[in-house]
């Protein structure tokens, strides 16, 4: 078959196929966005409340890195186990992966916000919240952003795989394209978007970490 | 009248850090006035930052009592505490996110000002740090790292806080805005009447600012007492070279009084005879003698070559006795004297109390001593030994 012939499939594909793909598209992104959340919701606080404690944070740290190095096709399967096929599975894969790089990234930023202006915070009589509200959430949100857009591509690509466990999802279209014979195309049809969709959120949320920058720390 | 209790007192105040066994600072006890700018001076790790701390709480106390206008500290609702108490530190804690509006009224706003009194605030604020109310708007990165702290030392006033706590505002400034931001500061302390705490390892800016210098050494109290005490009677060695050689012997040469310096002079009777006035020059090898009465006031003088060329024809002091013009009290300072004790023709110059009795003489030797000290220090406290020779 002829390249020309792929790509005609393709476009064949998606003129046909288009209202599935993007119906999807959306499944594998709201997915992903469901398990950053889970992650986000849970880790930022951890993140913070660790930031106190260098031991503890350390030691957090460490069992989140712990899960990342299980190949997520082991973790996914494991779940299963537990969790049974479908969505909830994938979403509580998705939401372990993304705790890593939240939580570091928090604890990270939280670390690094300028210790002579937590003192004088303090010293001019903020309140513990306070304190983090006005200095310590504002100044490391930039870091914080960061580890949830690590945290979003690589739910995309744990989400897409997902479709092994009868989540759908574009996944969904890429395996049936290994499943076809000359799939090639519905491969792509599949894969395409995949990489797409994980493009955009990095583009999306690297503007997004520009926008909550505070001001007076852009260059 | 009841007595005012002072701003800030510690009362045997003792720190020990979680997991150190030393004490950072121990047993200090000291009281800070109202209006007073006092300087805690030392060396790095003396405990300066340790104890200024503790008086917002910053730090705990350990042992004894921190009293805040006679209230100890731990009694107070730790918030409310500071939000009284101005904070500066080194390298101004602005908040790189907040304007410099903001940063100046952060205070008042968490006290909850209304906003139109916040604005008003923070206009009256950058005027006081003398930087044009356009700065406003501007985030802290957008300004000089001297303008920062300009800010940073009015914005602990935004609140009316009476009692400012610097833990070394300009150490990391060149010394020309340094020596701005001390005046800005001075003259602050002096129109608003605040009480200034002032962290410090420099002796000039401690000189320069303070009223009250508080020196410390491996956290334990040296010496209180105004720039004058400490320069002029600094208490140990330790307090010495913190002053420095140089600043010690300027200053020890600046209060050198005439007292310091007289040595005893060689007198005679108004009433006594040539011979026994020829034989006295001969004794104590002088060409020259002090005349004095019977209740020792002086008279004048009387010298060898008046007295050889009429000694046969009179016989007593007083017929050859000349009046003295230039005399010097025992207060005086020397260095007002020392050009008149130079410029004049004699070897010395008599020193008379305010009866004019005599009491000593200045005799350019001992001028020779003084000047030796001034450019090349000494070895033994000056003015003690010299005090000794007078008495
Ligand atoms: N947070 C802390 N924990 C333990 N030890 C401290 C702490 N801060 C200061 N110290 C110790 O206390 C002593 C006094 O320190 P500090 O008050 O900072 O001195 P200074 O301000 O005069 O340089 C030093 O020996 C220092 O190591
Ligand atoms: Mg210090």
């Amino acid at each position: 078959m002829s390249k020309l012939g792929l790509w005609q499939q393709f476009i064949y594909y998606y003129q046909h196929n288009g209202s599935y793909v993007l119906q999807q598209f959306n499944r594998t992104f709201l997915i992903s966005i469901y398990g950053v959340l889970f992650a986000a919701v849970v880790g930022i606080p951890i993140g913070i409340f660790i930031s106190r404690n260098a031991h503890l944070g350390n030691f957090v740290v460490e069992i989140a890195n712990f899960i990342q190095t299980i190949p997520s096709l082991a973790l996914l399967s494991i779940i299963m186990i537990a969790m049974g096929l479908g969505v909830m599975t994938v979403i509580v894969t998705v939401t372990l992966y993304s705790l890593l790089p939240i939580i570091k990234n928090t604890y990270t930023g939280m670390k690094s916000v300028d210790k002579n202006v937590i003192d004088s915070g303090k010293g001019m009589g903020m309140t513990k919240w306070q304190l983090l509200y006005l200095v310590r959430l504002p100044l490391s949100m930039s870091v914080i952003i960061a580890g949830l857009k690590n945290a979003l591509v690589i739910a995309i690509g744990i989400t897409s795989i997902g479709s092994f466990v009868g989540a759908g999802g574009l996944g969904d279209i890429i395996i049936r394209g290994t499943n076809a014979t000359n799939g090639s195309a519905i491969i792509l049809a599949g894969a395409l978007p995949t990489a797409l969709m994980a493009i955009l959120a990095d583009l999306l949320l690297n503007f997004l970490q520009k926008w909550l920058q505070p001001k007076g720390l852009r260059n | 009248m009841v007595e005012e209790s002072p701003m800030v007192e510690f009362k045997d105040v003792t720190k020990i850090y979680s997991k150190s066994k030393q004490p950072a600072v121990e047993h200090i006890s000291f009281k800070i006035n109202k209006g007073e700018f006092c300087c805690l001076i030392g060396t790095s790790g003396s405990g300066k930052t340790t104890l200024m701390r503790m008086i917002n709480r910053m730090n705990s106390v350990t042992k004894g009592q921190v009293l805040v206008n006679g209230k100890d500290v731990k009694k107070f609702n730790l918030v409310n505490l500071r939000r009284k108490i101005g904070y500066v530190i080194q390298n101004n804690g602005l908040m790189p996110h907040m304007t410099i509006r903001e940063n100046i009224v952060l205070v008042p706003k968490l006290l909850k000002w209304p906003k139109e009194k916040l604005n008003e605030e923070a206009e009256r604020l950058i005027k006081m740090a003398e930087l044009p109310e356009s700065y406003l708007d501007r985030y802290p990165a957008e300004l000089s790292g001297g303008q920062q702290q300009r800010i940073g030392v009015v914005r602990a006033l935004a609140a009316d806080q009476n009692l400012i706590l610097m833990d070394e505002p300009f150490g990391a400034l060149d010394p020309i805005t340094r020596e701005s931001l001390q005046n800005l500061v001075q003259n602050l302390q002096m129109q608003l009447g605040k009480t200034i705490v002032f962290v410090t390892h420099d002796m000039d800016e401690a000189l320069k600012l303070a009223t009250k210098i508080v020196v410390l050494h491996d956290g334990k109290l040296i010496q209180v007492g105004s720039p004058e005490e400490i320069l002029h009677h600094p208490a140990n060695k330790f307090v010495e070279s913190l002053i420095g050689e140089e600043r010690l012997s300027e200053a020890k040469y600046e209060t050198v009084k005439v007292k310091n310096v007289m040595t005893a002079p060689v007198k005679i009777n108004l009433g006594a005879s040539l011979n026994d006035a020829l034989a006295m020059m001969k004794e104590r090898h002088v060409d020259t003698l002090l005349v004095i009465d019977d209740d020792n006031h002086l008279k004048g003088y009387i010298s060898i070559a008046d007295l050889q060329r009429k000694y046969p024809h009179v016989s007593s002091v007083s017929d050859i006795m000349l009046p003295i013009n230039a005399t010097v009290g025992p207060e005086e300072y020397l260095r007002d004297n020392f050009s008149r004790i130079l410029s004049r023709n004699g070897q010395y110059i008599p020193v008379v109390d305010a009866e004019r009795k005599l009491i000593g003489v200045v005799t350019r030797a001992s001028l020779v001593n003084v000047v030796y000290e001034k450019i090349w220090g000494e070895k033994k406290p000056a003015t003690e030994e010299l005090e000794k020779k007078a008495n």
